[in-house]
């Protein structure tokens, strides 16, 4: 067997008895074994992903396993650049659970699924048949939504996500079986010529299914309530590593199973990504609880995937291979970015969260004198995340805007309309985005502590730091050197002929002009301030700093009360979007009883509802309740009627039975 | 990397390095000789940044390490875009970093540094600076590539060397309907990024106004020198990007002495008309109520998608 092969055989075996092992440990040795088990597990995937990438290939046939179709796992370029990307996540969460997991007294369920949470994500992509991956889609939702459900003891709100979570990834599941049901076989190599109503209709409901899992909206409804609830290094897995497998299901299933389209596919995909980004962005711009905004945050990054997705679809539709390779890399390459820096982001956000007590932006802060590599951790992630040179979304979003840009020549009129339109939406995303990162880093890690725990909070153990540090090389390394993965991301693109972009230092667009330089933009970057600071040091008659008061208007100290907090942050963002947003408020006043000018309290309380899920859940929510409401009447208790009931369906099937034969 | 694009590259830096405040003077002077004041003259801001530098560097109690290197990163973007942008030299100095793109992005970066630094100090005005700033950076920033978009499609490349050499090639496209309406839309953006009248006032020190003032406050000293050389130098680049992407004429070709001087000398006098003419355009009008800046900004980005729209049918035609 092939490396490939091999590796994932290694990857299976070692989650397998990282099972067992935490199964019959005792609870002190439970969590090392378990992310060790997971770190083990997603170096496996990690070397197995790049054999892949590299060409090599292995069948894996277990016609035993299962009945009537057997398990079978066959390896691809793009399967394997997934199970690369999922295995470099599993690594630095896994390192980060064994020190998270120790302090928060982590349950042995919480414990036993985390390896088998991150093997069923690597056995995904490289599933062979509908049934293989159907098994694995389930074993991994199962498995993270038990994780998602550690800690349900402590919050109230854990189980409600749970909920949510688990039906929502089940309906998704049910479009998923159906989709595939339809195509009328087993196997999930491409070629089957299918009618294009018929192959409409797959597609629609893979869409459906995938983006469920990729948290497109409005299918989102799950991921800002699960995202935040499960712990940090689960929040990591499934925020930086399964929402990629929903992006690669569309992926496989509309250019590999149903082999290009029709171009509304692609229009409705573009639609989908565009929508998402906005939607999730704005969200995120106005939230204050710190995981829930990095969970907009995936639905915004998932948005910008399936957007490039969506132009690749379109421009392969209108036979410009070239263009539809560079979008499907900028796509891609944006998988990479954004599952190596939302590991960050939610690894250092754990840290901050689990030693200040909260989450809450508007309790946080000033965490930077108490974990100083922390904030330096989420800093980097929320750089790299904001689209800002050198951060790593910098250059994929660059290469999805010049595959937008150079597009509308070639794209026809729907193009001229289409492709403006996502250019602007990518823009107003990226602006976003940096407002919301420095609400976040700039509240959450910055200023002064808004509360005791904040103030209290010391730096986290070696072994998160050491999981952080791996993730934020990761970030480093994308973000200055994203030629080392581009080639190997356009042969795992599979739809241009040639790579789209070339060059390691600098990046050169072929087939169009184009080229940027994220390492010489940085060292010129460098290069300038150590010469400006090195000016102001050679400065004559140069004195030692003096440390002096704040300006506080002459009335003393300063008190974090006075502070801008997340909430007051975002006010005018949110104002400028009201329409969009619909945020709720509530001021209370209460007056003294003598006299009506004086005030006692003013209570001030805002809400930002997610509205889609309000408009589109509730009656949805209120039908189903209806509808079980009306089939109570048929069930109540009395053995009598559930006799007459028996008696009536089996006279119905023999009457049934005798007419058919 | 040719010797066109560093022999520009170094001129530029020197240039924009050291007429930055003098442009701040002129703008100044412009001001109060319309307003019938004598004004302080010309080199006034940089008589300022001197006594800065040589005042005591002063740490605000409880501001972190970040508050410290923000001034240095808002220089650092400022100069890298001065360098590598084609303002005297059709070539840029590093070719690769010569993006719009790219530009845009570094000249946020600076900004999202500085917004940081403003809340790092914990004030309520640092927040209020930072929360307003970064609310018309994320609503600018779609101006801004559309309005890139729409050149971009004229001369097939983001690149800004590729759009100003295919601009002196054919000097007719600027007149074109995408043209103009991109470069209207790009003034009303510089306007709010450089924190102008009427998005900002940069003399007014009042609470309910103040946006990039408020994010400043706490500076002092060198420190304060550096970020109001830095934000003087913001200005005259987003002048600069204007009059390079829109009248580019008098741009050195080759690397000849001559040529080199007549580029310095035609970029200087440009972005001094232009400079002096935003100035003269202040002296009549008032400050937007700060959330009357969106309409402002969606105005301009409606005009940017007028001309992307303008550039693909009326190009096509």
């Amino acid at each position: 067997m092939s490396l490939a092969g091999s590796g994932l055989v290694l990857a299976v075996a070692v989650a397998s008895l990282a099972c067992l092992a935490v199964l019959a440990l005792p609870a002190r040795f439970r969590p090392a074994a378990a992310g060790a088990g997971a770190a083990l597990a997603g170096a496996g995937g990690l070397v197995s992903g790049i054999a892949m990438l590299s060409g090599r290939t292995f069948t894996v046939a277990l016609p035993g396993a299962l009945p009537l179709s057997g398990l079978e796992f066959t390896a691809g370029r793009l399967s394997g650049y997934f199970v690369a990307v999922t295995g470099a996540v599993a690594i630095p969460a896994g390192v980060y659970a064994i020190g998270y997991a120790r302090h928060a007294g982590t349950s042995r369920s919480a414990c036993v699924f985390l390896p088998l949470f991150a093997v069923s994500m690597l056995l995904v992509p490289v599933s062979a048949t509908a049934a293989t991956l159907l098994l694995c889609w389930e074993l991994m939702a199962l498995t993270s939504l038990l994780l998602v459900l550690a800690e349900h003891r402590r919050r109230p709100e854990v189980a409600e996500a749970g909920r949510w979570y688990a039906v929502m990834t089940h309906l998704g599941f049910a479009c998923i079986l159906a989709g595939l049901m339809l195509t009328g076989g087993g196997s999930l190599a491409a070629g089957r010529h299918l009618s294009p109503a018929l192959a409409g209709t797959v597609f629609v409901l893979a869409l459906i299914g995938f983006g469920s899992k990729a948290g497109a909206v409005p299918l989102h409804a799950w991921l800002p309530r699960a995202h935040p609830e499960a712990p940090s290094h689960v929040s990591a897995l499934m925020s930086a590593a399964m929402v990629n497998m929903g992006v690669y299901g569309i992926v496989r299933t509309g250019f590999g199973l149903l082999g290009g389209g029709a171009r509304w596919w692609w229009l409705l995909v573009m639609l989908l990504g565009v929508v998402s980004s906005l939607y999730g962005i704005l969200q995120a711009a106005v939230s204050s609880d710190l995981k829930r905004l990095l969970g907009y945050s995936t639905t915004e990054n998932m948005g910008l995937v399936l957007t490039g997705v969506g132009a690749a679809g379109l421009f392969e539709d209108s036979g410009h291979r070239m263009l539809a390779g560079l979008a499907l890399a900028a796509a891609l390459l944006h998988v990479a970015g954004h599952a190596a820096f939302k590991t960050l982001l939610f690894l250092s956000a754990g840290s901050a969260a689990q030693r200040a007590g909260t989450r809450d932006l508007d309790a946080l802060g000033g965490l930077r004198a108490g974990m100083p590599a922390t904030t330096a951790a989420f800093g980097w992630g929320a750089l790299a995340a904001s689209a800002l040179p050198p951060g790593t979304a910098f250059v994929s979003e660059w290469l999805l805007v010049q595959a937008l840009i150079h597009g509308l020549r070639s794209g026809g009129t729907i193009g001229a309309v289409v492709l403006p339109a996502a250019v602007a939406a990518v823009a107003l995303t990226a602006g976003l985005a940096v407002a919301t990162f420095v609400k976040a880093f700039g509240t959450g890690f910055l200023a002064r502590p808004r509360s005791d725990g904040a103030a209290r909070a010391t730096e986290a153990p070696a072994s998160m730091l050491a999981g952080m540090g791996l993730a934020a090389a990761a970030c480093a390394l994308l973000a200055l050197l994203p030629g080392i993965v581009l080639p190997a991301l356009a042969r795992a693109a599979g739809v241009a002929a040639g790579p789209a972009v070339t060059g390691l230092v600098t990046l050169r667009l072929s087939g169009a002009a184009g080229e940027l330089s994220p390492l010489l933009l940085t060292l010129a970057l460098l290069a300038v301030m150590m010469a400006a600071a090195g000016c102001l040091r050679a400065l004559p008659g140069r004195r030692a700093r003096r440390a002096a008061r704040l300006w506080d208007c002459g009335s003393g100290p300063l008190t974090a009360r006075m502070e801008y907090t997340a909430t007051s942050f975002a006010e005018p963002l949110q104002r400028v979007f009201d329409d969009v947003l619909a945020p709720e408020t509530d001021i209370d006043v209460t007056h003294l009883d003598e006299a009506r000018y004086l005030v006692t309290a003013v209570q001030y309380r805002r809400m930002v509802p997610d509205r889609i899920e309000h408009r589109l859940y509730r009656p949805v929510l209120a039908a189903v309740r209806a509808w079980g409401t009306a089939g109570r009447r048929l069930a109540p208790g009395s053995v009598h009627r559930y006799l007459g009931y028996g008696f009536c369906a089996v006279t119905v099937l023999l009457i049934v039975l005798a007419v058919t034969r | 990397m040719s010797r066109l694009g560093i022999a520009g590259g170094v001129i530029q830096v020197l240039v924009v390095t050291g007429g930055a405040p003098v442009l701040t003077g002129v703008m100044r002077q412009v001001r109060a000789r319309l307003e019938g004041r004598a004004g302080p003259g010309l080199r006034q801001p940089w008589s300022d940044l001197r006594k800065l530098l040589r005042k005591e560097p002063v740490t605000p109690a409880g501001t972190g390490e970040l508050f410290r290197v923000a001034p240095l990163v808002l220089l650092a973007t400022t100069v890298v875009v001065a360098g590598v942008s084609p303002f005297v030299t059709t070539a840029s100095a590093i070719g690769p970093a010569a993006d719009l793109f790219a530009v845009v992005a570094l000249l946020a970066m600076g900004t999202a540094t500085l917004a940081l630094a403003a809340i790092d100090t914990g004030t309520a005005f640092g927040g209020m600076g930072a929360s307003r700033e970064m609310t018309i950076m994320a609503l600018v920033e779609p101006t801004l590539l559309m309005s890139v978009f729409a050149l971009s499609v004229r001369a097939g490349s983001t690149n800004l060397s590729a759009i100003v050499t295919a601009v002196v090639r054919d000097p007719a496209r600027v007149a074109s309907p995408a043209g103009l309406l991109a470069a209207v839309a790009l003034i009303l953006v510089t306007i709010a990024e450089t924190g102008r009248l009427p998005v900002d006032n940069p003399a007014t020190h009042l609470e309910l106004t103040m946006v990039h003032e408020a994010m400043i406050l706490e500076y002092a000293g060198p420190d304060l020198a550096v970020v109001e050389l830095a934000s003087s130098m913001r200005l005259t680049v987003f002048l600069g990007l204007l009059v390079t992407l829109f009248v580019p004429w008098g741009i050195a070709v080759t690397a000849a002495p001559l040529a080199l001087a007549a580029g310095t000398a035609a970029f200087a006098a440009k972005v001094t008309i232009c400079g002096a003419a935003l100035a003269a355009g202040e002296v009549f009008m008032a400050k937007l109520r700060l959330f009357r800046v969106p309409e402002l900004l969606g105005g301009s980005f409606l005009l940017a998608l007028l001309a992307v729209a303008a550039s693909v049918f009326l190009g096509a035609a």
